[in-house]
């Protein structure tokens, strides 16, 4: 079964002033293998985006092109006045990952320095920032993610929900314009799937604007502003999460989100973190 | 039951390896206290060669830091993304990590000149400082190897986590990368230490006055079979008390580390 690409010209309506991101016409290929054939996407400030689609479907090299880690053969990138795709030299590309916070599905905490030095090291290390003032923004920033008792703990002493929020602070530690998701849920046990949806729930509410890869359908469902459902390195259809979950005329979006119903990803109010 | 059993072959056996530790000196002195004119001999030389046991060490320290320094940066180099760097230093290391200690031991004592010039005055370049480099050389191929291999053991992950949060590539290695291989070099880096110490004794052959050298000056001297062979005897004490400590820390973190 083949699905034309979304039509490009809607995607194209977004106000250009006010969006922070935008894919035209991305290709990228690894090697022989064609990964993305042809991706727009448009990002609001303040927004939130979900990117759901079976696996492999070139999601994470999404999320990989839009901070410069790896580049694409042809369309165009842009992460607020930055064309990303133009990008030369190894600097231009560290002066744009300053801007754009990830999180990855593995954390990849730093297992060598507490969760305090974690979310210290980048900002003092590249940023330049003071130590004392980048320690307290760091004790804030755990506080935001409630583990302000584990700031000397090490990685390895944390379960994986804990080191998952540990990656957000350090992540949030660079003051980002934008934070980009990686199916951070997915590396997890379900008790602890919640208490990190619950802080990136927080973070959207505050107004961050994040583009989030998930496989928690009712979570995307309830925080995006547009969801949209890739397969195949083409986005196949995006819209408000009603007009993607709920009044899809596409079969194949109806059947993968069909086959998560009552699926996990649902946090209810006052659960205990 | 079965704890017990193994419990009990863990501490013979930790016995053993311990008493091999007391055996050696314990032998020499008894022996030495059995013969009161050979402990006397002994006595006498105690001093000279205990001042060519302070050299052996000196030669290992500083061959081990020179080793040490050059070392790290070739196994940093090794991994560097240009081919004009990289080839020289993996053939380097291939090269030195493959060659006799003693071989290069007589090559740089005999390639080097007995003075250098700097500055137009005439420095000397004693035969000890040849030793050094020629014990320095293997050691930093050996620990090109163990740094190369401790950087390819670090995820790629973290590689990844340092990028996305705006490190640089020598920003990662110096602040992410080289601190998590310090912990896993070190066991590898320590049995270098160890081998590099026993390797001083090949610096006698090209007349640097070390333990083994002075060991020779004195039985050469005093013309005793007995206290040849005691004097020899002191020269493995010497060296088992030096290197047997490393090795058995080296084990212990081992496996700790394992354990982790
Ligand atoms: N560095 C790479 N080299 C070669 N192929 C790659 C590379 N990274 C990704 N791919 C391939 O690109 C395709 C898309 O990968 P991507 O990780 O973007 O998919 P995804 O939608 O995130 O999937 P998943 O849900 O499994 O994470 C896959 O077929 C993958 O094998
Ligand atoms: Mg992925």
């Amino acid at each position: 079964m083949r699905f034309e690409p979304a039509q490009r010209m809607t995607l194209m309506t977004t106000d250009t002033k006010t969006a922070l991101v935008r894919l035209e016409d991305v290709h990228l290929s690894f090697g022989r293998t064609e990964v993305l054939k042809g991706i727009d996407l448009a990002v609001n400030k303040g927004d939130a985006v979900s990117i759901i689609g079976p696996s492999g479907s070139g999601k994470s090299t999404i999320l990989r092109c839009i901070n410069a880690l790896v580049q694409p053969q042809s369309g165009r990138i842009t992460v607020g006045g930055t064309r990303v795709d133009q990008l030369t030299g190894e600097s231009e590309r560290i002066a744009l990952r300053k801007r754009v916070g990830i999180v990855f599905q593995q954390y990849n905490l730093f297992p060598h320095l507490t969760v305090l030095d974690n979310i210290v090291l980048a900002p003092t290390r590249i940023l330049g920032a003071g130590r004392p003032a980048t320690e307290k923004l760091a004790r804030e920033l755990l506080e935001k993610v409630r583990l302000s008792d584990k700031e000397n703990a090490y990685p390895g002493q944390l379960s994986g929900g804990q080191q998952q929020r540990v990656a957000i602070a350090r992540a949030l530690a660079m003051k980002p314009d934008l934070v980009l998701f990686d199916e951070v849920t997915s590396a997890l046990d379900p008790e602890t799937v919640g208490e990190v949806l619950w802080v990136i729930r927080d973070l959207i509410r505050e107004g961050m604007t994040s583009i989030l890869v998930t496989h928690e359908m009712r979570f995307a469902e309830e925080i995006s502003d547009t969801v949209v459902f890739t397969e195949n390195g083409r986005v196949v259809d995006h819209g408000t999460p009603q007009q993607i979950f709920h009044t899809s005329g596409n079969p194949r979006i109806r059947q993968f989100v069909g086959g998560f119903s009552g699926g996990r990803g649902e946090i209810r109010d006052g659960e205990s973190i | 039951m079965m704890g017990a059993v193994l419990a009990k072959r863990g501490r013979s056996s930790h016995i053993l390896r311990n008493g091999g530790f007391v055996a050696l000196p314990l032998i020499s002195l008894i022996w030495s206290l059995a013969d009161p004119t050979l402990g006397r001999e002994l006595l006498e030389w105690v001093p000279y060669l205990a001042s060519g046991f302070m050299m052996n060490i000196l030669i290992a320290l500083s061959a081990m830091t020179l080793g040490t320094l050059v070392g790290v940066l070739f196994g940093i180099l090794a991994l560097a993304p240009f081919k004009l760097v990289r080839y020289p230093v993996a053939v380097y290391v291939q090269i030195f990590r493959n060659a006799p200690h003693l071989v290069l031991i007589f090559a740089t004592t005999y390639i080097f000149p007995f003075e250098i010039m700097i500055f137009g005055t005439y420095l000397p370049f004693p035969d000890w400082v040849k030793a050094v480099i020629g014990l320095a050389i293997p050691a930093s191929a050996y620990v090109a190897e163990i740094t190369r291999g401790a950087i390819l053991s670090i995820p790629t992950t973290q590689w990844e986590a340092a990028k996305g949060l705006g490190f640089s590539r020598n920003e990662a290695l110096r602040w992410i990368i080289l601190p998590q291989c310090l912990r896993r070099s070190l066991p590898p880096w320590m049995n270098v230490l160890a081998s590099i110490t026993m390797g001083t004794a090949l610096a006698s052959l090209v007349g640097v006055h070390e333990l083994l050298h002075a060991a020779t000056d004195a039985s050469t001297a005093v013309r005793r079979l007995d206290f040849t062979v005691i004097a020899y005897l002191v020269v493995m004490t010497a060296f088992f008390t030096l290197c047997y400590p490393i090795s058995h820390l080296t084990r212990r973190l081992e496996g700790r580390f394992n354990a982790v």
